[in-house]
This record gives C-alpha cells, sequence and structure tokens, in this order.
C-alpha cells in the first residue's frame, strides 16, 4: 500500500465513524417512523404530503416556520455578531464570566426562560418568539463566530488599513470573506435551532402561532395522526437538506484560507473612545437580553413565598421525598453530569474524526450531514426510537447508553463545527517539514495536529458538556426513569401541584446554571501550550 | 506575562491524561448503566408505565414487593394522551407490562387498537358501577377526579364580584378577561374542559359558547403550567387572572404543598364547571410477565394504594369507602353532578371537536 492510499483509506475511516453514528441513530429511526407514517401497508400514500400543500392552514404552518426562523436569525446575527467581536478581541475584567454567562441561556428550559419573560411583562407575541430566540442563540454566534475571530491574524487587515484602504472597506473585503464560514456555519445551526424550536413557539407564541415543530408534535402525541406527522417530518426534513445543500455549495465556491494566530496575541484592552462605546453598549445589550430573564429565575429561586433565602434549595431535597416521584437533587445533578461527560466525549471522538476527515478533503457534505439532526422534530426522532430500536443488538429502549449518545447526537455538529476551522488552517508546511525531519505520518498527527487542536477540541468537548445538560428534547424520549437528569426533573417539577414545586423548579435551573458555568469556564481555561492556543 | 513552556514536555501529558480520564468516564458510565439493564426472567419484575404526573409513596410499592416477591419498575412516558399513543405504536413488543393513567377522553383509542389483553380483577366489586367504563374488562378503573374551573377567593372578595356558578355565568361581562383555560388539542384538562361545555351546550350550540367566551375575553394557552404558573393570580407565580381550568382537588393541593403552612385554601372550585375524569389501568399485551401483571393491578386497587392516591395524585379513589386523609375533605372538592360523556361518544367526536374548537376560538 502506498502512504497515499493509506492516507486516503484513513480519511475514509475517520468519515465513517460519524456516518455509521448518525445512521443508526437519527437516519434508521427516522426511516421507520415516517415510513409507518407514509406507507402503512409498504406502498406510498402520497395523499398525506398533498394535504400539506393543499390545506391553506397548513401551508400556512409552513410558511410562518421559514419566515420566523429566517427574521430570528437574522436578529440574532445583528445583536451577537458585535458581541462576539468585543468578547474576541477586547480584553477586559471579568470576561470570560461573560462568556460563560451569555453560554447559559443555551441550556435553559424553555418553560421557565417564557415564564421569566412573561414576568418581566414581556406579552405572548411574535416578538416574544423572536426575543427568546436570540435569547437562546445567543451563545452559538458567540461561540462560532467568536472562536474564529478570536485567532483571526489582524495582520492582513492592518497591512491593508496602512496601504490607504477605509475601515468599512477593510471591514468588507478582509474581515468579512475571512469570518464568512464562521458566520454562515452559526447562522445555519441558529435558523436550524429557531426551525426546530418548540417550546418558545408554544409557550411565547401563544396557541394561535403554529409551527412544524409544534404541528408535528400536536398530530403524533393528540391525534395519532402519524401520516399527516410523516407528511410534515418529510417537507421538514426536505427544507434542511435544501438549507444544507445550498450553504455547503455557496461555502465551497467562497471558501477563503485564513492566517491563524494565537488568540492572546491579537486580543487588546480598548484603546480607542471607540472601543470602549462598543464595549459597553454590548454589555448592555446582553445585560438587558440575557441577564434579566436569568436573573428573574435566580431572584424566583431564592424567594418562595416563605421568604429570602435558599428554601427553595432545600425544597428540592425534601418535597416528596418518599414517593416515587422523588430525585435527591445530588443524585440528579450526578446523573446529568455523568451523562455529559459521557456524551460529550463521544462527541468530540466522533466529531474530531469528522472534523480530521473534512480538513483532509474540500468537500463539506460531511458538515452537513452532521447538521441535519438539528433540524428534525424531537418527537419524530423520539417515536423513531421508540419502534425502531427494539429488536436485537439495537434493542437500546430502557438502556441508560441511548442518553448520551442521542445527546451526543445534538452536540456533534457543534464539535465539527469548532474543530474543523483549527485544522483545516493548519500550515502544510508544519507537517511537510515534519515528514521531510523524518516524522511517520502516526507522529504527524500526534505532534501536530492533535496539539494544534487540542484546545478546540477541548473548548468543543465544554460547550458539549454545556449542550447535553441542558438537552430536553430526545431526553426525555430515552431518559431512565429512576434517574433523571436535571431538566427531566424541572418538568417533573413543574407538572406537580403546589406553589413549593414551582420554587423548586426554579432551584433546580439555578443549579443547571451553575454547572454549565463551570463547565464553560474550565473549557475556557484549558491551555495545552503555546500551540494550543485556538 | 507567563510565557507558554517548550511545547514538547507540555503538550503531550496533559491531552493524554485528560483523554483517559474522559475514556474512563464514559466507560464507567456506559458500563454502569448498561450493567443495570434487568439480566432476564431470573427475578421476577413488572414494568409500569404511566404518565409523569404518577406518584405513590415509595413504601407502599416496597410493601408490594415485600409480599410477592415482584420488583415493581415505573416508567413515565409523558401526559396521558403520549402514553397512550406509544401504546398504540409498540403494540405487541410493548415497553411495559402494565399501562396506568389511559382516561376516559383517551379509552377508546386505545382499545379500539387492541393495546390491552383482557383481566378482571376481583377487587373490582369494590368500585361503583358509574366508574367501569369498559364492560368487556380490558382497562380496570383505579381512580377519577373532576376537571373543573378554580377562583382565586381573595380576588373576588376584594372586588365583591360574586364568583360565575355556571357555565353560562362566564360569557357576563363582569367576566370579562378573567378567565384562563388550555388548548384542548395539546392539553388534558384543555381537553376535559371542552369536553365538559359539549356536554352542556350540546353538538350544536357549544360552538356559539366558545364564541361567546371568546369575545368575552377568555385566555388561550397550551398546558396547565402556563394556565397556573403564568396567568392565575392564586398560583403565586405572578399571574394575573383569577380563574382557570384546573382541578377540584388545587385547592387541597394549595394547603398541603403551602409554606409557610396555610389552613384555609387560598382557591376554591366552581362545581358547576366540572368534568368527570376516570383513570384507568390495562394489562399491555404482548406481555411476558402475565401473572406478575395481574397482580400489579390488583395491587392498584387494594386498601394501601388506594388511601395512598389522594396525597400523591390529588385524586379520588375508586374503591367506594376508601377513608379521605383530613386535608382532602376539608379542602377538596367533588362535583355533585359533574358532565360526564360515555367514552364511545367522545372516541367518536374528539378530533372533529377539537379541530372545530381550534378554527372557532383560534383562528
Amino acid at each position: 500500500m502506498t502512504p497515499t492510499v493509506r492516507a486516503r483509506l484513513g480519511t475514509v475511516l475517520a468519515a465513517a465513524v460519524p456516518v455509521v453514528f448518525v445512521a443508526v441513530l437519527f437516519g434508521y429511526p427516522v426511516a421507520a417512523i415516517v415510513g409507518r407514517g407514509l406507507a402503512p401497508e409498504g406502498t406510498l400514500d402520497p395523499e398525506p404530503l398533498r394535504r400539506v400543500f393543499t390545506d391553506p392552514a397548513l401551508r400556512g404552518v409552513v410558511w410562518f416556520t421559514v419566515w420566523q426562523a429566517a427574521l430570528s436569525t437574522l436578529c440574532t446575527l445583528v445583536l451577537a455578531l458585535p458581541g462576539a467581536y468585543v468578547l474576541a478581541r477586547l480584553r477586559f475584567p471579568g470576561r470570560s464570566l461573560v462568556r460563560a454567562l451569555v453560554t447559559v441561556p443555551f441550556v435553559l428550559p424553555t418553560v421557565l426562560v417564557a415564564n421569566a419573560f412573561l414576568a418581566v411583562g414581556v406579552p405572548r407575541s411574535l416578538g416574544a418568539i423572536l426575543l427568546a430566540h436570540v435569547f437562546f442563540n445567543y451563545a452559538v454566534v458567540v461561540r462560532v463566530v467568536g472562536t474564529r475571530w478570536r485567532n483571526l491574524d489582524p495582520h492582513e487587515a492592518e497591512a491593508a488599513r496602512m496601504l490607504g484602504a477605509s475601515r468599512w472597506r477593510v471591514a468588507r473585503e478582509v474581515t468579512a470573506p475571512a469570518l464568512r464560514p464562521a458566520v454562515v456555519a452559526a447562522a445555519t445551526i441558529t435558523f436550524l435551532f429557531c426551525f426546530t424550536s418548540f417550546g418558545v413557539v408554544l409557550f411565547l407564541g401563544g396557541p394561535t402561532r403554529t409551527t412544524l415543530e409544534t404541528e408535528i408534535h400536536r398530530q403524533t402525541t393528540r391525534f395519532l395522526d402519524l401520516p399527516l406527522a410523516a407528511a410534515l417530518s418529510v417537507v421538514q426534513l426536505a427544507a434542511v437538506l435544501a438549507l444544507l445543500w445550498l450553504v455547503g455549495r455557496s461555502e465551497r465556491r467562497a471558501a477563503v484560507p485564513a492566517r491563524l494566530r494565537a488568540a492572546r496575541e491579537i486580543e487588546h484592552a480598548p484603546r480607542t473612545p471607540g472601543a470602549w462605546v462598543l464595549l459597553t453598549a454590548n454589555l448592555l445589550v446582553m445585560t438587558a437580553l440575557l441577564l434579566v430573564p436569568m436573573a428573574v429565575l435566580v431572584v424566583r429561586s431564592l424567594t418562595p413565598p416563605s421568604g429570602f433565602g435558599l428554601d427553595a434549595y432545600r425544597a428540592l431535597g425534601d418535597l416528596r421525598r418518599g414517593s416515587t416521584l422523588f430525585v435527591p437533587p445530588l443524585e440528579a445533578v450526578g446523573t446529568s453530569v455523568r451523562y455529559a461527560l459521557a456524551a460529550a466525549t463521544i462527541a468530540v471522538v466522533v466529531g474530531g474524526l469528522a472534523a480530521w476527515a473534512g480538513a483532509r478533503s474540500r468537500s463539506r457534505w460531511l458538515d452537513g450531514v452532521l447538521a441535519v439532526p438539528l433540524g428534525v422534530s424531537a418527537v419524530t426522532l423520539g417515536f423513531g426510537f421508540l419502534i425502531a430500536l427494539d429488536e436485537g443488538p439495537l434493542d437500546l429502549r430502557g438502556s441508560a447508553a441511548l442518553v448520551p449518545l442521542a445527546q451526543a447526537l445534538v452536540a456533534l455538529p457543534f464539535v465539527v463545527l469548532l474543530v474543523g476551522p483549527v485544522l483545516r488552517s493548519i500550515d502544510p508546511r508544519l507537517r511537510e517539514a515534519a515528514a521531510m525531519l523524518g516524522a511517520s505520518p502516526g507522529a504527524i498527527r500526534r505532534r501536530i495536529d492533535l496539539p494544534i487542536a487540542a484546545r478546540a477540541l477541548f473548548a468543543a468537548g465544554a460547550f458539549a458538556v454545556a449542550i447535553s445538560l441542558g438537552e430536553f428534547g430526545a431526553t426525555t424520549f430515552v431518559v431512565r426513569p429512576d434517574a433523571p437528569t436535571l431538566p427531566v426533573v424541572i418538568a417533573r417539577l413543574l407538572g406537580q401541584p403546589g406553589e413549593a414545586a414551582f420554587h423548586a423548579a426554579m432551584a433546580a435551573s439555578g443549579i443547571l446554571m451553575v454547572l454549565v458555568v463551570v463547565a464553560v469556564v474550565v473549557g475556557d481555561r484549558a491551555r495545552v501550550g503555546r500551540f494550543g492556543d485556538f | 506575562m507567563r510565557r507558554p513552556r517548550s511545547r514538547a514536555a507540555f503538550v503531550r501529558v496533559p491531552v493524554t491524561t485528560i483523554c483517559a480520564t474522559l475514556v474512563a468516564t464514559l466507560v464507567a458510565t456506559l458500563g454502569a448503566t448498561l450493567g443495570g439493564v434487568p439480566a432476564g426472567a431470573a427475578e421476577r419484575r413488572v414494568t409500569l408505565v404511566t404518565h409523569d404526573s404518577f406518584a405513590l409513596s415509595e413504601s407502599v410499592l416496597d410493601r408490594f414487593t415485600e409480599r410477592t416477591g415482584i420488583e415493581v419498575q415505573v416508567l413515565p412516558l409523558g401526559d396521558a394522551g403520549q402514553i397512550v399513543n406509544q401504546a398504540v405504536l409498540t403494540r405487541g413488543n410493548p415497553v411495559g407490562d402494565v399501562l396506568f393513567g389511559v382516561d376516559n377522553a383517551f379509552l377508546t383509542r386505545a382499545l379500539d387498537a387492541n393495546v390491552f389483553e383482557r383481566y378482571r380483577s376481583p377487587a373490582v366489586d369494590g368500585v361503583p358501577e358509574a366508574l367501569r367504563l369498559d364492560p368487556k374488562h380490558r382497562v380496570t378503573p383505579i381512580d377519577y377526579g373532576d376537571v373543573c374551573i378554580n377562583y382565586d377567593k381573595a380576588w373576588f372578595a376584594e372586588r365583591r364580584i360574586p364568583v360565575p356558578e355556571t357555565l353560562e355565568d362566564l360569557t357576563e361581562r363582569r367576566y370579562r378577561d378573567l378567565l384562563v383555560v388550555q388548548d384542548p388539542s395539546t392539553s388534558s384538562p384543555g381537553l376535559a374542559f371542552l369536553l365538559a361545555t359539549v356536554a352542556e351546550f350540546g353538538p350544536d350550540r357549544w360552538q356559539g359558547y366558545w364564541k361567546r367566551l371568546r369575545a368575552n375575553g377568555v385566555t388561550v394557552v397550551d398546558g396547565w403550567e402556563q394556565a397556573y404558573y403564568d396567568e392565575f393570580s392564586g398560583g403565586g407565580a405572578g399571574g394575573d387572572k383569577p380563574l382557570v381550568v384546573s382541578y377540584a382537588t388545587s385547592p387541597a393541593a394549595a394547603v398541603v404543598y403551602a409554606d409557610p403552612p396555610i389552613t384555609r385554601s387560598p382557591i376554591g372550585t366552581m362545581t358547576g364547571s366540572c368534568f368527570r375524569q376516570v383513570e384507568f389501568a390495562g394489562i399491555l399485551a404482548g406481555t411476558k410477565h402475565r401473572a406478575e401483571a395481574r397482580r400489579l393491578v390488583d395491587f392498584l386497587l387494594s386498601p394501601g394504594v388506594q388511601a395512598d392516591l389522594p396525597l400523591q395524585m390529588f385524586v379520588y379513589p375508586a374503591v367506594a369507602d376508601t377513608p379521605l386523609p383530613a386535608v382532602f375533605t376539608a379542602n377538596a372538592d367533588t362535583a355533585d353532578d359533574p358532565y360526564t360523556m360515555t367514552p364511545a361518544r367522545i372516541g367518536a367526536r374528539r378530533d372533529a371537536w377539537i379541530r372545530a374548537w381550534t378554527g372557532t376560538v383560534l383562528r
């Protein structure tokens, strides 16, 4: 076997792992439930699909889903891009805490966030949906774009300025093209999240606003109209595939290699009055948009009817003790953390292999494949699990392994997004030099690729931990009843009668917030040498 | 600023350690959890599929295990509608042995799909005829409760407005913008309240009633949590509507879970607005533990469980003459003459009514 053939084989094998992972845990269950709906007797019945496009109410649902997601994405980009810059480039006291805090909303249960929004006077409306979507997805932009921005070599921009280009021209012709892949990726993910957003639309939109996701949920869990639910799922899937295909195509043409440098060599304290204004304005936006709703939750957890204090946290450990519903809070924290670590490890290994394979080929189809699960209804996937994973070696129903596997499925695209660009930016001359000095391909991977990617892998892992901690949609279908995660505990508390349960749910979400902050701060602090600082 | 040390020494150790630690965690988690999966038929166990609000005292379940040697695993899989749909989807290869929590609103869907096998528990003799809704004994009634409108006592007392008594009263001008209900297409109590209005006004006039309710400013939200905590002024979480669709036992729950303790409930029940819900248990067809499943159904009707139900799930025990806790008799309500409807009628018209309701109230 020649070295080239062996290298190509390695790439193919590395790509095969994520593909098989997604095929088994996503493709097969979704195909099973959609198949049951559209071809109950083995022959395809196109009638439900026709209904989606002929029934004006359902057509309206499709259209509303698309435009609210597009508008939400736009709002998120407009508000979060400046924030991403500030957090990536400006050095100021407390920055790493702010970075961690803006990640917290991403993992909070929608039902509590909705309550907080309503409590500060936001009425159920389209505006509330948009605001909440910005609230939840701000972190996506800050993470995905910020990671790129932190390491983008400002040398070219400075050179262009020196040669007399205006600020605006530099931004448009130098910085923007270099950032573009990250912005497109963040926008795509945000769009997918808003496209399949469930709780936000249901709780903050009010019952008159229906998206594909809420309609699939309604048809599946209420009417048991599997044909219609399957048809809606197919439409949802087709829209997601079309979007990812378009994005992949435009990105292949627009790919611009960018020079990366260690973040600490680029970032600086705000020097000009303009920089101070930018910093202050963004911190204000973050406070109003992100911190206020979070603060409402924290304050409510500290002010149960019995007065200010930790009673709600104590209630978490006492309420319903001795009942089958009771789970000691520490146990739920332990369960959540163990699942999250396992899920993050799976996501980092599988996603790392995908990023590595992706970096060695020009095509981006793998990134797209891994993002598809984000764009598909959790209830479709959950019911798919139920009827597909019930026999033979795939009999995973009731197995706890399914929880981290399902969570890893959600975290996977982020790992690829955060690690891929770093691997792609490794200067090929570095590898060539090492090879010339006699390093074997294995040694190059170990001594060059891995150390450089290590920090990105670590940060991605921390983000994967955060995602898994907050994951609710898929987890709720596969979680073992005696070992619920924190979001499941919160949901159960909210279904119980009595005010004490409501405040205990707030307390549980307070604990969830702390866990997320710890995960992100640890992930951001981890440094593996100078070359790891990417 | 501290400069990084040379990379050769720095890089290898942490990466390997970190990877090793994470892989060890992964293996430990998967190992521990996979190891917990039942190994086979050696031990006697039975799985109870139920809704998320299911609760019993741990000690009561333990007594069952002590007496019979059968271990019970409780598997909550969503709300009443979801568990029925999941049972229909997994018919023949069910995830559990007994399903508890199907109510009269979804009963026919489960029965029509043949998800249950017949079993007549001897204990069913103690249950009043009115609750035994399946003459073929595919399901066994376990408990019942009333979905009713609750009101915030203080709100009405302060304003000296009389509390509404009938469904028709709610369309009066003085009750404008006061009522919050749930969408029947997403919520069990929402569906029960819709059925109450159909039972009261009949198939021709119920939509007209909802048109008047809508004109009088009814608020519709997705689920019970949103209605009770986000909107209801008596829920203690910042709402401002004094009338909400909830349960006749909610006043008792408000006392039991009050902190600091109170003796008189801050909320009351409009007993003229109630719809009776009956919850059933059934043995899932395809069970591999038929004998154990039957013991479990008998157990659900045993005095120990029946007496435990009120304070665990805030429902009334199905077996007549089961003693009720004092806080229940003092604060929980039951309607003397609640609205009812046969499961067959609900099953035949339910989805059509929900769609018509959506068209009338939301569009």
